[in-house]
């Protein structure tokens, strides 16, 4: 792999990219008509991709409350449209990382579902091979390096992957998504701080549904409009109305395209709602009304490309056929999932050190704290 | 290789150089930096400053600034950008000016860099090395002077190492740059200027999960690591003049892994142990130490295992607080006679 350098300074280059004192363009937000929309983003292909995360999400629930999924389990219903534009925008070797409410960005980057419910489930064959759970997806050879549970924990690492790639020589980026509740946080600074300073590949996709748990984006941020806050770092910065799907795949894929070809950062707000509360233990009531939530839902990402697609001349029967085969997909990663075994107790501590670490450990064992032996040192310790 | 890196000194076969501990780790530095080109250092000061400690001294003019990294003051930060670069392959050398300030990056390491192994079933691995020097005696005061070796040892996912001698400061950093898993290497500020014979081959290293019988004894043994081995060994050899009393001194060279058979096969022999760290010793390594000591060497002890550690208190300032405070030769030697009874 050719090696590049990547410690060259070139803070008047940041300088003359982007000049911060400018407001950046905001597309489409608050659902003003979407600025620079890509026309015909509505595709079959991409309305379907859509109603299968929210068919897989609506099936999380219902599962959760069967029991068959434990944990947190964190639902991006009414996401669908910025989700799928961030992951299509990606190319095949650029990287993505994401926080916990992941299942949506997973599917959209085309982990198999039965990967995604058997990992929900807890299962030998899930993405995670059960190790992860909601909040820890991935799928290395998709470039989709985890789903991280820490509140802003996954920046610092975006921006390290990021370093990876220009190290390597690499021409790709890395998408970073993060909740709006992820930009209060120290590492948000310290992370955006590098990214600028080093000038790196990679874009924060500040995914901002309104609320970081229960307290709204007003009650939690001085400065509530997220993309004006790359000034500080001289980074761009941008807001697009995130259920707008073809301004968001713009968005994304120029921002990305930047990123790659001129090693320059960015912060790109994408405005959205979650219909669903926190996780699926929290109803969403106490802190925002069922009118707001009513009133959000009209403005649905999915019903809108419905619409598109009508008046573009497709039939009922052939979006409703697009429906049927989303919900046979989540059916069939259902009973995938279900089938699954469960993983080997004696693999336990499998994956959690490289090969060859077991002879490190091997001088450990005397008066170790009880069944240690049997569950960790015999469990794939090293191996 | 290993196998002669264990051989007791004054019997290696191999060629060897006096030097201290500082220039022990340059000299690792250097040769992983020369032998793999994923290799790269990265922290506060660590170009074009030379290294607050200097031990990178040279390596920016030696290799460039994409291999030797200055970063802003920002360990989560960096600390994290490691934790991603090492994801993709690469091999980050991440040096915090001073342990007490990885407690910033407290979430990078224990919670991200930790867990990449187990929590994505095996499919990432996360080949970081955090090099940081712990440790007090220098008036640094209560912030500065902290030793918290069991906070990270204590986590698995983790590997801990704390070389206490040229020798082995120069062959475990090599040992952690190779290794595919996170591992923190605990220099100390007092170690640097330590002289040893340290091997001259670079595939010479040192294992991690090895440690060695320091000093030989049949009375009692002394378990530490870092710093500790060396007021542990000064004590036995005046012991030795003072009182006849012959101390045995196993350095544990790795927290985690720990060598606990080395440690078990000494006190198994002696019958007596004294656990003596720089840091605090309530849920410290001596307690870990004196738990899987008691099962495994039950019939042999004795006498009940001690720990001796910094007194418990924020480190004062006032050098004869301060001196008192540590875990000076005075103490070790008055714990050793004491559990001899040979002394009140």
């Amino acid at each position: 792999m050719p090696r590049s350098d990547s410690a060259a300074p070139t803070a008047d280059r940041r300088a003359l990219a982007d000049s911060s004192d400018e407001p950046g363009p905001v597309a489409g937000a608050g659902g003003a008509p979407a600025k620079g929309a890509a026309g015909g983003a509505a595709t079959i292909e991409r309305y379907e991709r859509m109603v299968l995360i929210r068919e897989l999400e609506t099936e999380s629930e219902r599962q959760y409350k069967a029991a068959r999924i434990g944990g947190y389990c964190h639902l991006s219903s009414g996401q669908e449209a910025i989700t799928v534009a961030a992951a299509e925008a990606l190319r095949s070797d650029d990287l993505l990382v994401t926080g916990y409410r992941s299942h949506g960005f997973a599917l959209a980057r085309g982990v198999p579902p039965e990967a995604v419910m058997a990992e929900l489930f807890g299962r030998r064959s899930g993405c995670a091979r059960g190790r992860g759970g909601s909040m820890h997806l991935l799928d290395v050879e998709r470039g989709y390096y985890g789903g991280w549970g820490i509140v802003a924990g996954q920046l610092p690492i975006a921006t390290g992957l990021a370093l990876g790639l220009v190290r390597q020589g690499r021409p790709d980026a890395v998408l970073c998504e993060l909740g709006d509740g992820a930009v209060n946080m120290g590492a948000w600074h310290e992370a955006l701080n590098l990214a600028a300073l080093w000038d790196l590949p990679v874009v924060f996709l500040v995914i901002n549904n309104g609320y970081g748990m229960g307290t709204s984006v007003e009650r939690a941020s001085a400065e509530p409009e997220l993309w004006r806050r790359a000034s500080a770092f001289r980074m761009h910065g941008e807001r697009v109305d995130g259920d707008e799907l073809g301004a968001s795949l713009e968005a994304c894929e120029r921002l990305l395209e930047r990123a790659r070809s001129e090693r320059l950062p960015a912060v790109l707000e994408a405005v959205t709602y979650r219909y669903r509360g926190h996780s699926v233990a929290d109803a969403g009531l106490a802190y925002r009304t069922k009118d707001e939530v009513a009133t959000r839902r009209e403005r649905d990402p999915i019903a809108r490309v419905r619409r598109e697609l009508l008046a573009g001349g497709l039939a009922e029967a052939q979006l409703d056929a697009a429906d049927e085969r989303a919900r046979a997909v989540v059916e069939a990663a259902c009973a995938f999932a279900e089938a699954d075994p469960e993983p080997d107790v004696t693999e336990l501590a499998a994956g959690m050190h490289a090969p060859g670490s077991a002879q490190q450990f091997a001088r450990m064992l005397p008066g170790s704290p009880l069944d240690e032996r049997e569950l960790v040192f015999a469990g794939g310790l090293g191996s | 290789m290993t196998m002669l890196a264990d051989a007791p000194a004054g019997r290696t076969p191999i060629e060897t150089a006096s030097m201290t501990y500082r220039e022990a780790l340059r000299m690792a530095l250097r040769e992983e930096l020369a032998a793999d080109e994923r290799v790269f250092i990265m922290g506060e000061e660590v170009g074009v400053f030379d290294g607050a400690y200097k031990v990178t001294a040279g390596l920016l003019a030696e290799f460039g600034a994409d291999r030797v990294r200055d970063t802003p003051i920002s360990e989560e930060g960096f600390v994290g950008a490691g934790v991603g670069a090492a994801m993709l392959g690469e091999r980050p050398v991440v040096e915090i000016m001073t342990l007490n300030f990885l407690l910033v990056a407290m979430d990078q390491v224990v919670n991200h860099a930790a867990k990449i192994g187990a929590m994505f079933g095996g499919q990432l691995r996360c080949p970081l090395v955090i090099r940081t020097p712990n440790g007090a005696g220098n008036q640094l005061t209560a912030q500065h002077s902290q030793s918290f070796d069991q906070y990270f040892a204590h986590v698995p996912g983790m590997k801990v190492v704390a070389p206490a001698s040229a020798t082995d400061a120069k062959g475990l950093l090599k040992s952690a740059i190779r290794d595919d898993d996170p591992v923190l290497v605990l220099e100390n500020l007092r170690l640097y200027t330590e002289k040893g014979d340290v091997p001259l081959d670079p595939s010479h290293t040192t294992p991690i999960g090895l440690a060695h019988v320091a000093r030989e004894g049949s009375d009692l043994t002394i378990v530490s690591h870092s710093y500790a081995t060396v007021r542990a060994r000064q004590v036995a050899e005046r012991l030795s003049a003072e009182h006849g009393v012959e101390v045995e001194v196993v350095d544990l060279r790795s927290l985690r892994p720990l060598d606990v058979e080395t440690v078990a096969a000494s006190v198994s022999k002696t019958g007596r142990a004294l656990c003596v760290e720089e840091g605090w010793a309530t849920y410290g390594v001596g307690a870990e130490l004196a738990a899987r000591i008691q099962h495994a060497c039950f019939d042999d002890l004795d006498a009940p295992v001690e720990r001796l550690g910094m007194a418990e208190v924020p480190l004062p300032y006032a050098k004869n607080l301060e001196t008192a405070a540590l875990p000076n030769a005075g103490r070790i030697e008055r714990a050793v006679l004491r559990m001899l009874g040979l002394a009140r």
